[in-house]
C-alpha cells in the first residue's frame, strides 16, 4: 500500500460507513453483545458446575471462561472483518467504492479496524458480566491479555481476509465458509483443553496455528501462574507468515475478480 | 451501411484536448469476446453516448474506464494519465453512476453523501451536500435512509454522489432510466449546467435516444464488442437516411441479429 495524505482520511471514511451502520440499528447493536453474554454466561455454569466435580477445574478457576471469551475474540474478529467486507457485497457498494481513490491497503486497513471496534464492543459487556456473575476477570491475565487479543484478533483476521477474498472471487455462494472455516480450526486451537492430548500428527498440525499457543499460554497463566513469552513470540511469528497469507490471498483473489468482471455484478 | 465499421481512433485530433483516449481495448472472458479491441477519443466538454443493444460491451467498457474490469489488451488514458498506471490518481477526478451498483440503504442520503465525500477528499463537505441536495431536489430526502427512497429519487441520490467530488469526468450508465418525464427533463438540465460550468466530460450509456439526441455532441455505435459507428446524431441519422436516432440504433441492432441468424 503507498499511502499519502488522503489516507487516514479515507480509511476513517469506511469505519464512518460501519459505524452509521452499527449506531443507526439497535438490532445490529444488540447483536454484537447478545452471543458473547449468553456464551459467557452458559460456559460461566459449566464451568462453576466441574469446579465441584474435579479439583483440576476447583484449582484452575475460570480456565472455560477465559477460554470462551478470548475463543470470541478470534471468532468476533475473523466474523467481523468479514461481515463488515459482505456488508458491501449486500447492498452493492463495493463497485462504488472501489472506483473511488481509496486504495486496496486501506480498504483493508479500515476493515480491521472495524473489526476490532465490533470485536471490543461486543465482547467488553461480556467480559464485565463475567465478574458479576461467576467472580472470574478476564482482566486478571493482566498485560498479557493485550497480547492474547492482539494475537487472536490477528489470526481472526486472516482467515476473514481469506474468506472475504472467497466471496469476491466466487460470490455470496461461498458466504457459508465464513462461518464454517473459523470451527474447523476451533479443534487444533486447544480453546478447552491443552493441545498435548491431541494425536501427534494432529499435533503437528497445531503448532502452526498462532491460536494454540495463546490458549495454552493462557491456561499457564492460571493453572500453574505462569507467563509463556516463548509462547507469545512463537504466535507474533506465525501471525506475521498468516496475516501475510490472508492479504496475499485476498489480493489474488480481487485480481480474479477484476479480471472476470465480477466487481459490478456481486450482490444479493 | 453493411460492412461493420471497424473501430478506430480519431487521428485527426491535432491540439483539441482529449479526456479519455482508449487504444485497441479488448475484454474476453475465456471464449467470450465482450470487447473486440475498440478504440475511440472523447473530447474534453463533450457529451459522447455509447449506444448499443444488450450484451454490446458498453457496461464492460465502462467498468474497465472505472478501473473495475481489468482489459484483456488494450490501453486506456484518461485525463492524460494510463489508468494502468494511475488508476487512483485518475479515479479522484472522476465519478460514475450506473444500475450496477447501489449505495447502502440503511444509511441516509446525507450519510452516503459524507462517507462520498471523505473518500473523495471534498473540501467543505457540508456545503456542497446541501448544494447538490438542491440541485437535485434531495433537500427533504437527505435525512432519510435510501431504502425508504422510491426507485426515482435514489437514482437522484446516486446522482449526487455522481457529482460529490466536481468531477471532470463523469460516466453515467442509464442516469435517467428511473425517472419520470419531468424529472429527467430537469436532470438532463442539470447535467448540461454542470458540463458547461465544470467543462466536464461527459460518457454515458443509455437506451434511451431521445436523451441521447438532446445530450450528446457524439455517438459511438457497439455491438457484439464492436464498435460499428460513430458520428454526432445527427449525421448517423442522415448517413442512415433516417428520422430518429431511435431508428439507426435499430437498423445497427437488427443488422447483428441477422448476421447472427445467417450464421446459425
Amino acid at each position: 500500500m503507498i499511502a499519502d495524505q488522503g489516507t487516514p482520511r479515507r480509511i476513517g471514511a469506511v469505519i464512518l460507513r460501519h459505524w452509521y451502520l452499527i449506531a443507526g440499528s439497535w438490532p445490529r447493536f444488540l447483536d454484537l453483545t447478545y452471543w458473547p453474554m449468553v456464551q459467557m454466561i452458559l460456559w460461566g455454569f459449566i464451568q462453576t458446575f466441574l469446579s465441584r466435580q474435579s479439583s483440576y477445574f476447583a484449582q484452575a478457576g475460570g480456565i472455560l471462561l477465559g477460554g470462551v471469551m478470548l475463543w470470541d475474540v478470534l471468532f468476533r474478529g475473523q466474523i467481523g472483518l468479514a461481515i463488515s467486507f459482505f456488508e458491501e457485497v449486500y447492498s452493492r457498494n463495493l463497485g462504488h467504492l472501489l472506483a473511488t481513490p481509496l486504495r486496496i491497503g486501506e480498504y483493508i486497513t479500515a476493515l480491521t479496524i472495524v473489526s476490532a471496534i465490533r470485536t471490543f464492543v461486543g465482547l467488553f459487556p461480556a467480559t464485565l458480566a463475567a465478574i458479576w456473575f461467576f467472580g472470574f476477570s478476564l482482566y486478571s491475565l493482566g498485560l498479557s491479555l493485550g497480547v492474547f487479543f492482539f494475537s487472536l484478533i490477528a489470526f481472526g483476521w486472516s482467515i476473514g481476509l481469506f474468506v472475504a477474498g472467497l466471496v469476491l472471487r466466487y460470490g455470496l455462494g461461498a458466504e457459508s465458509f465464513a462461518w464454517a472455516v473459523i470451527f474447523a480450526l476451533a479443534p487444533l486451537c486447544g480453546v478447552y483443553y491443552p493441545t498435548t492430548i491431541l494425536p501427534n500428527w494432529v499435533q503437528a498440525v497445531s503448532a502452526i496455528v498462532p491460536a494454540s499457543y495463546i490458549f495454552n499460554g493462557m491456561r499457564a497463566i492460571l493453572v500453574d501462574h505462569i507467563v509463556r513469552l516463548d509462547f507469545m513470540l512463537i504466535a507474533a511469528g506465525l501471525n506475521v507468515v498468516w496475516f501475510a497469507l490472508g492479504i496475499a490471498s485476498f489480493l489474488i483473489f480481487h485480481t480474479q475478480a477484476r479480471d472476470r468482471g465480477m466487481l459490478l455484478q456481486l450482490g444479493e | 451501411m453493411d460492412a461493420i465499421i471497424q473501430s478506430e481512433p480519431n487521428r485527426n485530433e491535432g491540439a483539441r484536448s482529449v479526456a479519455i483516449r482508449v487504444d485497441a481495448l479488448t475484454k474476453r472472458y475465456r471464449d467470450i469476446v465482450a470487447v473486440d479491441s475498440i478504440s475511440f477519443a472523447v473530447d474534453t466538454g463533450s457529451f459522447t453516448a455509447l449506444l448499443g443493444g444488450n450484451g454490446a460491451g458498453k457496461t464492460t467498457t465502462i467498468a474497465m474506464l472505472l478501473g473495475l474490469v481489468r482489459p484483456t489488451a488494450g490501453r486506456i488514458e484518461v485525463l492524460g494519465k494510463d489508468i494502468a498506471h494511475s488508476a487512483k490518481e485518475v479515479l479522484a477526478q472522476m465519478n460514475f453512476q450506473s444500475p450496477y451498483a447501489d449505495l447502502p440503504r440503511r444509511l441516509t442520503v446525507r450519510q452516503n453523501l459524507a462517507i462520498y465525500a471523505r473518500l473523495y477528499a471534498v473540501a467543505h463537505p457540508r456545503e456542497r451536500i446541501e448544494l447538490l441536495a438542491k440541485e437535485l431536489d434531495l433537500k427533504a430526502l437527505l435525512d432519510r435512509p435510501l431504502g425508504e427512497l422510491s426507485a426515482g429519487q435514489r437514482t437522484r441520490a446516486g446522482l449526487a454522489k455522481a457529482f460529490i467530488n466536481r468531477p471532470a469526468l463523469v460516466l453515467l450508465d442509464e442516469p435517467t432510466a428511473s425517472l419520470d418525464p419531468d424529472t429527467a427533463d430537469w436532470v438532463r438540465a442539470f447535467l448540461s449546467r454542470y458540463a458547461s460550468e465544470a467543462n466536464a466530460t461527459f460518457l454515458i450509456a443509455s437506451h434511451n435516444m431521445l436523451e441521447v439526441e438532446r445530450l450528446c455532441d457524439c455517438v459511438l455505435m457497439m455491438r457484439e464488442g464492436l464498435i460499428v459507428d460513430r458520428g454526432s446524431p445527427e449525421a448517423l441519422i442522415e448517413k442512415y437516411g433516417r428520422k430518429t436516432l431511435e431508428e439507426v440504433f435499430l437498423d445497427v441492432a437488427r443488422k447483428g441479429a441477422r448476421k447472427e441468424e445467417a450464421r446459425t
